[in-house]
């Protein structure tokens, strides 16, 4: 297997006596999206920004291409393109100028009018950016962090404050990089963002990684459980129900929900019974565990607000 | 792209950037000229006694002096805290460009502004006020401005490494030059100034590049008309400035 793109080993970062990465290790392939998922505060901002070169360490070993960032040069910055959390564009250039002035930093860069394809700004190439959306200035974020053509890239919470339909067309640019064969190390406190995008995700809550693997992989793993629920058949009521069923189930109205580690047994006895019976079961519902549920399982739930990053 | 090319590309966008701002271009290349306007009108005929020149001579290379400072430490210190706090110079920091090449161009970009602004204050102070521009000390007068256009920027870059936020940095740059301007001559004609007052002026590098700048512009003055000594302190303030740009300036925002 080739070397991975990032790997880190027992990253330590504090502030001021204030341990806000307390030994983490991390290993990004080549080709992948990798997100970084955690609450507010949890030192996603920390990792990435060592990841980065911004940030030095307290401890741990860091490689990203095969250099410890600390000692980032010039030409490692020609392989990497970073995406900042805040970073304001400049008000008096348009995206066209600003990815002429950006491309002009780089040994080989993608073309400009490609690059603004790629990110979808072609009607606003030639606006000034003060004049863009919220939306078409991150886009251009990611336009300028592509155009030295890196082979790796990191977006620091890309979409944070977007609408909708922002967000899904982020989400499109940010997937359209997968198939340049660029990897991508992301951190957001989106589920969903992590679900759609990531190949493999990281848990991060307090400094630590609590889960790793992909978000497939963070729904199936043993301690998370599928829910199944539907709603009572007419002129039936909770007690009739099988004696496993109705013992392992919550009956709120009408709707018996219950959980479990393996679904087909429960299943099998539930849809059993209702033949014997000639009843339904109306809105049977079953439902493997989301990235959202092992997320807010692992996090407690709590987004650690005011811990700051 | 070579080192010094690289330069140019980023002295090119800068001079793009600073021409779009209607602010920059108001209080940079406009306000001096206004100045100019009304205090080489208001004094035109008024003798500076001290030194038996015109009002008008006498306000071409105040204003000239005021406009290079404009250009490179008013400029410098009120747009580098801001673009650090929003983020733009990190975003800069994380690319191929090596910082010198960024201040290279910061400081090419100031320096044009400032060779501009001489130039525009010369042709009116010859067309409107008939103030004679200089022939035989031409050479000191343009060493005058390069000396003082690189300490100047050198000492915006200094401020601007002080300066904590984007709101600060209005305030304490004006705070700094305005009253220098008033104290050092450039406002208020010198003769009409206490002794100690200028030699407060004389503690700061303003007064010393305004000095050297008369010097070139006077008709009264004989020979080459290089102000060494004076010289020697604009450039041992910016110096100083290099110095602490060097020591403390930063790329990303305070948090």
């Amino acid at each position: 297997m080739p070397d991975p793109v990032i790997s880190v080993e027992g990253l330590r970062k504090s502030y001021d006596g204030l341990e806000a990465v307390r030994g983490i290790d991390l290993e990004v392939r080549a080709g992948e999206i990798f997100a970084f998922l955690g609450p507010n505060g949890a030192g996603k901002t920390t990792t990435v920004e060592v990841l980065e070169g911004y940030r030095t360490r307290n401890g741990g070993e860091v490689s990203v291409l095969g250099v410890d960032p600390q000692r980032a040069d010039r030409d490692w910055r020609q392989r990497v393109g970073f995406v900042l959390q805040e970073s304001r564009l400049v008000p008096e250039l348009t995206p066209r100028e600003a990815l002429e002035q950006y491309a002009g930093y780089y040994s080989s860069p993608r073309e400009v009018d490609e690059t603004i394809r790629l990110v979808g700004l072609e009607e606003k190439a030639d606006v000034r950016t003060s004049k863009l959306s919220g939306g078409q200035q991150r886009r251009l974020d990611v336009a300028l962090a592509l155009i030295g053509d890196p082979e790796l890239l990191f977006l620091d919470e890309p979409t944070t404050g977007f609408d909708p339909s922002a967000r899904r067309q982020a989400w499109e640019v940010i997937a359209g990089l997968r198939d340049l064969g660029k990897t991508v190390f992301l951190t957001t406190h989106y589920m969903d963002e992590a679900q759609t995008l990531a190949d493999r995700v990281a848990i991060i809550s307090a400094g630590r990684i609590l889960a790793t693997g992909s978000p497939e992989e963070l729904g199936h793993d043993g301690e998370t459980r599928t829910e199944i629920s539907f709603r009572l058949p007419d002129g039936v009521v909770g007690p009739d129900l099988p004696y496993g069923i109705r013992t392992a189930a919550r009956i709120d109205a009408e709707l018996v929900s219950l959980s479990a580690q393996d679904p087909v047994p429960v299943l099998r006895e539930l849809t059993n019974w209702a033949a014997d019976r000639g009843v339904g079961l109306p809105g049977l519902l079953v439902r493997r565990p989301s990235l959202e549920d092992v997320y807010l399982q692992l996090t407690g739930g709590t987004d650690g607000a005011g811990e700051g990053s | 792209m070579s080192g010094v090319a690289l330069v140019m590309h980023q002295f090119r966008f800068d001079q793009k950037v600073f021409w779009r701002n209607p602010a920059a271009v108001f209080f940079t290349a406009l306000l001096p000229l206004i100045f100019l306007f009304i205090l080489a009108s208001v004094f035109a005929n008024a003798d500076i006694s001290d030194l038996d020149v015109k009002g008008s001579t006498y306000y071409v290379p105040a204003i000239i002096t005021l406009a290079v400072i404009s250009a490179t430490t008013v400029k410098l210190a009120t747009n580098l805290p801001a673009e650090r706090e929003a983020g733009q110079l990190k975003r800069v920091r994380g690319t191929p460009l090596p910082p010198a090449t960024f201040v290279a161009g910061r400081v090419g970009n100031s320096l044009v502004i400032s060779l501009v602004m001489v130039a525009l204050v010369s042709v009116i102070g010859a067309l409107v006020y008939r103030v004679e521009i200089p022939t035989e000390t031409m050479p000191a007068m343009l060493v005058t401005l390069a000396v003082g256009a690189f300490s100047f920027s050198c000492l915006g870059f200094a401020l601007a490494a002080v300066i904590p936020t984007e709101e600060a940095a209005p305030a304490v740059t004006n705070a700094t030059v305005l009253p220098l301007y008033f104290l050092s001559g450039v406002f208020i004609p010198q003769d009409e100034l206490p002794n100690g007052v200028l030699n407060f002026a004389d503690a700061f590098p303003i007064r010393h590049f305004f000095e050297a700048m008369f010097t070139a512009w006077d008709p009264n003055t004989t020979g080459s008309g290089f102000e060494f000594g004076q010289l020697a302190v604009v450039a041992a303030w910016g110096v100083f400035g290099l110095l602490v740009a060097v020591r403390f300036f930063r790329w990303e925002p305070r948090r």
